[in-house]
């Protein structure tokens, strides 16, 4: 990259641009209370929360992987007629407010819901339930695993592919055996970018999961209940939720800064 | 310093004008300007009917709300938001904002609320008091216990020695009542008020006297506010005739 010294008016707004952001993590940072910061992590409401959180995103991050691989090579390789519009519907997530999407959810799998009624008459209840985190973490988050792993497939050397076929493998075995292994990096960035944004969930769980200690109440649920009486307590638990966010895009920065 | 001047003549100038408002015939003379007004969900119908009567009678005034739990916007407030009026459904958050002096002048009640259970429209799964709440068919909701509601519902709860397992603990009491509505729960405990509210998607249980907690719903005009004067305007309307009977109509009884 060539280095170039930039207009000063450039310089002040692209300043003012970092400030935006950084000034923003200072303020939490000065109100954290570094000498009880261990004391306010184990409290029981923060040790319950961490564990459903971990819970619950690592079991979005496996839905999303289970449904999201498939719909991703779908999306790479097979060009059927509405497959933008379809594509554009399985990612709105990315972009529509979380608690539209959690409301969706009440109306699709509620107690009352389309859908919701059948689940509930065969005994499955959705709402209150970590099931129900689940889902709304793996609503929210999947697109991104989606999105990552078809561009990996799109710019993958297909020739392997077309080398194993005339070798005579199936189309499942190459999937498995030559596919897969190629987009491991892909379906490895979208499955912990998937994993951080099902960590940071918060509105769609709240609307459609509820907010309960140890069932739904995740980490974001926790921060928000905990500002009113034990602030303390959720400046801790948003610096756990950004080391853990900041670490991965430090992490990943090769794959999104790489191209540019 | 500078700032701490320019807000010593800001609050002198509301301090000039609320004495300027009021002509010498004692009838009020329209305010303009704009209030904030930071209230507790359980306020929304009620304070959405009084802002659009006090903009009658003030046709250049602007009443903007913020509704949440009282301790979401004592909260927001102690962090430095733009309220210029604090109207919160117990006495505790808006201690916090007098802790903290950010309450000009004393808080004044204006209004009181009642407990009731709210359940879904011909009371479906028979719920006839506290009681019944923990039987395990009975999908139960409460509003989180950091906010008025919810503390209230725990209080009412203990009165009645019942212990329930509440499978959502809301944000605010309006969600509560939205989870019952929405039929995810089978029953939620609310206002008084919030069942009023949604008569047609919901019914309310009435909760016996020896059960019941009441709360108390003071406000206060923020230290600070530019308009002052206006805000306070609010406050004499909530607590005049007219201001008590709108409350009224929503189902609050009086301070």
């Amino acid at each position: 990259m060539r280095s170039e010294r930039p207009p000063v008016l450039l310089a002040a707004l692209a300043i003012v641009g970092v400030a935006f952001f950084i000034l923003p993590l200072v303020g939490l940072l000065a109100r954290a209370p570094w000498e009880t910061a261990l004391g306010d992590l184990t409290t029981p409401e923060a040790l319950t929360a961490l564990r459903l959180s971990f819970v619950v995103s690592i079991a979005a991050t496996a839905l999303a992987l289970l449904l999201g691989v498939p719909l991703a090579w779908v999306y790479a390789r097979v060009p059927f007629r509405g497959r933008d519009v379809v594509r554009a519907l399985t990612t709105l997530p990315m972009i529509l407010p979380p608690v539209v999407g959690g409301v969706a959810l009440l109306f699709a799998f509620g107690r009352r819901g389309l859908f919701g009624q059948a689940l509930d008459a065969i005994g499955i209840r959705l709402p209150f339930t970590t099931a129900g985190a689940v889902l709304a973490a793996t609503f929210v988050a999947m697109p991104f695993l989606v999105l990552t792993v078809e561009a990996g497939l799109r710019s993958m050397d297909r020739r392997y592919e077309d080398a194993a076929r005339t070798l005579g493998a199936g189309r499942w075995l190459v999937f498995r055996r030559v596919t897969l292994p190629l987009i491991a990096p892909s379906v490895f960035a979208g499955a912990v970018l998937c994993w951080a944004r099902a960590l940071g969930e918060f509105g769609a769980t709240i609307t459609f999961a509820g907010n309960l200690p140890g069932t739904t109440q995740t980490l974001p649920l926790a921060v928000y209940i905990a500002l009113e009486t034990r602030p303390e307590v959720a400046v801790m638990l948003s610096l756990v939720l950004l080391a853990v966010s900041l670490a991965i895009l430090i992490a990943m920065r090769d794959r999104y800064l790489r191209s540019f | 310093m500078r700032s701490r001047a320019a807000y010593a003549l800001v609050i002198a100038a509301g301090v000039l004008v609320g004495a300027c408002s009021r002509s010498s015939t004692g009838v009020d003379v329209p305010l303009a300007g704009e209030v904030t007004v930071f209230a507790a969900s359980s306020l929304v119908d009620a304070f959405e009917q009084i802002g659009a009567e006090m903009s009658k009678a003030n046709p250049d005034a602007r009443f903007t709300f913020n509704f949440g739990s009282s301790s979401t916007l004592a909260t927001q407030i102690t962090n430095g938001a733009p309220a210029d009026l604090f109207a919160s459904a117990d006495e505790a958050n808006m201690q916090k904002i007098v802790d903290a002096e950010l309450a000009d002048g004393v808080p004044s009640a204006f209004a009181s609320n009642r407990l009731q259970i709210a359940v879904a429209t011909g009371n479906p799964k028979k719920i006839s008091g506290l009681a019944d709440l923990a039987r395990p068919d009975v999908v139960l909701v409460l509003a989180a216990p950091t906010v008025p509601a919810g503390k209230y519902a725990l209080d009412a709860l203990g009165k009645a020695g019942v212990v329930a397992r509440p499978a959502s603990l809301e944000v605010d009491v309006r969600a509560v009542l939205n989870k019952v509505s929405l039929g995810e729960a089978d029953a939620g405990i609310v206002y008084v008020t919030d069942v009023k509210s949604a008569v047609a998607r919901v019914a309310g249980v009435e909760i016996p006297e020896q059960h019941q907690v009441t709360a108390r719903y003071p406000v206060a005009v923020v230290k600070g506010s530019k308009n002052a004067a206006l805000a306070n305007r609010f406050i004499e309307y909530l607590v005049s005739p007219e201001g008590q009977s709108i409350l009224a109509t929503y189902g609050f009884s009086r301070p």
